[in-house]
């Protein structure tokens, strides 16, 4: 494994990874820097979480070299259904497992470890939660629990797996707050979603996979381009803009010339690169 | 009342099944929990052949079924990677050919039936003072590494898929974790037998999960549970001359049904009492309507 010049926190050259044997992903060239917020989008299977979980070390690397800068102290938050829900554990108690190598080889936990986990719980405003058992909890509760459990090791490098998968617009927005807030701390986030509209277009870099390999890396105005997403998820995409926001939707299958007026009133949005338009 | 106290074979049987109920309660958490109930049956099976073989060979009892109880665990292990086969398979096939090996031993020498009897349904009354010795050894084994491995353990069975991630040597703490199991099962053997373990292993720790939500209290409930029920058992087989081991595992199922039946109860009283509170905001309502 090469190592990562000063300046950078991950680098994969040239890397193929997967698992058992299995390609994932190939011709995987990315550099991450200290301090960047990163959504890698795609469809589903395209290697989202492979590409995540090669952060962690946890994909067999068959051709390249991937490296992550020593001594960076990573903070994962999976995708919630990973977990075993009958457990009984409390929101402190899920905290303060991302600490179990302090004491190690004692069962129970410090008063020291006690408030940090308490700290990190008012930081993302649960610590009122504290005691509850996790299964009781909203799937936005849950989500900052799991987010607590990375924190407080104090990770240089966030990865959470689809964080926003499944709660309300509202929750999703105090989730993308806080990743923000995070972020602006100095912690490098990088995370992977299916939410191009509510919060792909929001993230100031965006990597895109499919067919097996990374399509395009760059700001979403880059990323988001309709010969990108079709390559990305097979299908004609719409991209349309409206004052900063960008809209990603799927161009409906129809038969030729059934919508004659646009999909969306043009005197609203900038339509880039609308299909039918480049045929006119 | 003191009656049973009176006697060398009793202390010790009632010593016996108090650290045995323990021990097999505090492994039976992480069992049920991680949904492992089928191993601890398989392994009991398992061990039985090579309690027969030790036997056979003149081997020592203890180290012979633990080596053999770590064998079947090690080729569990193997089999349940391979993704054709998976754990319940492996399980299956590997502790039923472990036991179909002790069976086919006895049906070769017919003379020592009586001693597999006790293996299948327990002998507590039977216990020596150096098997005492040695059950509490290896149950004091058994506890060191359940401290030990207390923090990676409850990672791994709330989080598994995760638990690498955040540095835990997930393959190497459940290595030792199923060796563990296969000691707890050979320390149950002369308790329990073969047939009864698997009941101890998941009673109290299932009734000690309908009591709480909170990890801690249901390890120690289930471990309370474990302990008390095992000397309870002993202690009433005395009065109803009825054998030992499965005095013990009727009176932990009685637990499990009375506290299956307080639950249900106390489930409709809150059921009632809010429908109830649902009347009264009904009424509420309309009067200031």
């Amino acid at each position: 494994m090469a190592s990562v010049p000063i300046g950078e926190l991950v680098r994969l050259d040239g890397v193929a990874l997967g698992y058992d044997g299995e390609v994932a992903l190939r011709d995987v060239n990315v550099r991450i820097s200290p301090g960047e917020l990163i959504g890698i989008v795609g469809p589903s299977g395209c290697g989202k979480t492979t590409l995540l979980r090669s952060l962690l070390g946890e994909t067999e690397v068959y051709a390249g070299d991937a490296s992550v800068a020593d001594n960076t102290k990573v903070g994962y938050v999976p995708q919630v259904e990973t977990v075993d829900w009958n457990f009984p554990i409390t929101v402190e108690q899920v905290a303060m497992l991302g600490s179990w190598r302090t004491r190690r080889w004692l069962p129970w936990t410090s008063r020291d470890e006690r408030s940090r986990a308490r700290v990190v719980l008012s930081q993302l405003g649960i610590a009122d939660l504290a005691d509850r058992p996790i299964r009781a909890l909203s799937g936005g509760q849950q989500q900052r629990t799991f987010l607590a459990r990375a924190l407080i090791r104090s990770p240089d490098l966030l990865l959470l797996d689809e964080p926003t998968s499944g709660v309300d617009i509202k929750t999703r927005h105090e989730i993308l707050h806080q990743l923000a807030a995070l972020n602006h701390a100095g912690v490098t986030v990088v995370l992977t979603t299916h939410d191009l509209n509510g919060v792909a277009s929001h993230l100031p870099r965006l990597i895109a996979l499919g067919e097996q390999t990374v399509l395009a890396d760059g700001p979403p105005e880059e990323v988001l381009q309709p010969p990108i997403l079709e390559r990305a998820y097979g299908q004609p995409m719409l991209v349309v803009q409206s004052g900063h926001e960008t809209y990603v939707l799927p161009v409906p299958e129809e038969a030729p010339g059934a919508h004659e007026e646009p999909l969306v009133p043009p005197h609203v949005v900038n339509v880039i690169g609308r299909p039918d338009a480049d045929d006119a | 009342m003191l009656e049973p106290f009176e006697f060398g074979f009793m202390q010790r049987a009632m010593i016996a099944a108090t650290l045995v109920g323990g021990v097999t309660a505090a492994v039976g958490v992480f069992v049920i929990l991680r949904r492992l109930a089928y191993i601890g049956h398989g392994l009991a099976h398992s061990i039985f052949g090579g309690a027969v073989v030790s036997f056979t060979i003149g081997f020592n009892f203890f180290i012979g079924a633990s080596l053999w109880g770590a064998f079947s665990v090690f080729l569990i292990n193997q089999a349940a990677r391979r993704r054709q086969i998976g754990g319940d398979a492996a399980i299956g096939i590997i502790t039923t050919a472990a036991f179909a090996i002790g069976i086919a031993v006895i049906s070769r020498a017919r003379s020592f039936t009586r001693d597999f009897e006790a293996a299948l349904f327990g002998e507590i009354l039977g216990i020596t003072n150096q098997d005492l010795y040695v059950t509490t050894g290896m149950i004091v084994l058994i506890a060191l590494v359940l401290f030990l491995l207390w923090k990676p353990l409850v990672f791994i069975t709330f989080d598994h898929d995760v638990a690498t991630s955040y540095g835990i040597p997930v393959r190497w703490v459940e290595a030792v974790f199923s060796l563990a199991l296969a000691a707890t099962v050979v320390a149950a053997l002369q308790v329990l037998g073969v047939t009864l373990i698997a009941a101890a292993l998941v009673i109290p720790p299932v009734v000690a999960r309908m009591m709480t939500d909170s990890f801690p209290r249901l390890f120690l409930i289930a471990v309370v549970l474990g302990a008390l029920t095992g000397f309870l058992g002993v202690y009433i087989s005395w009065f109803v001359d009825v054998s030992s081991g499965a005095t013990v595992v009727l009176v932990q199922a009685a637990v499990f049904v009375l506290t299956l039946g307080w639950g249900v109860i106390e489930s409709r009283r809150g059921l009632s009492a809010a429908r109830r509170a649902e009347r009264l905001a009904g009424l509420e309502r309309s009067l200031n309507d």
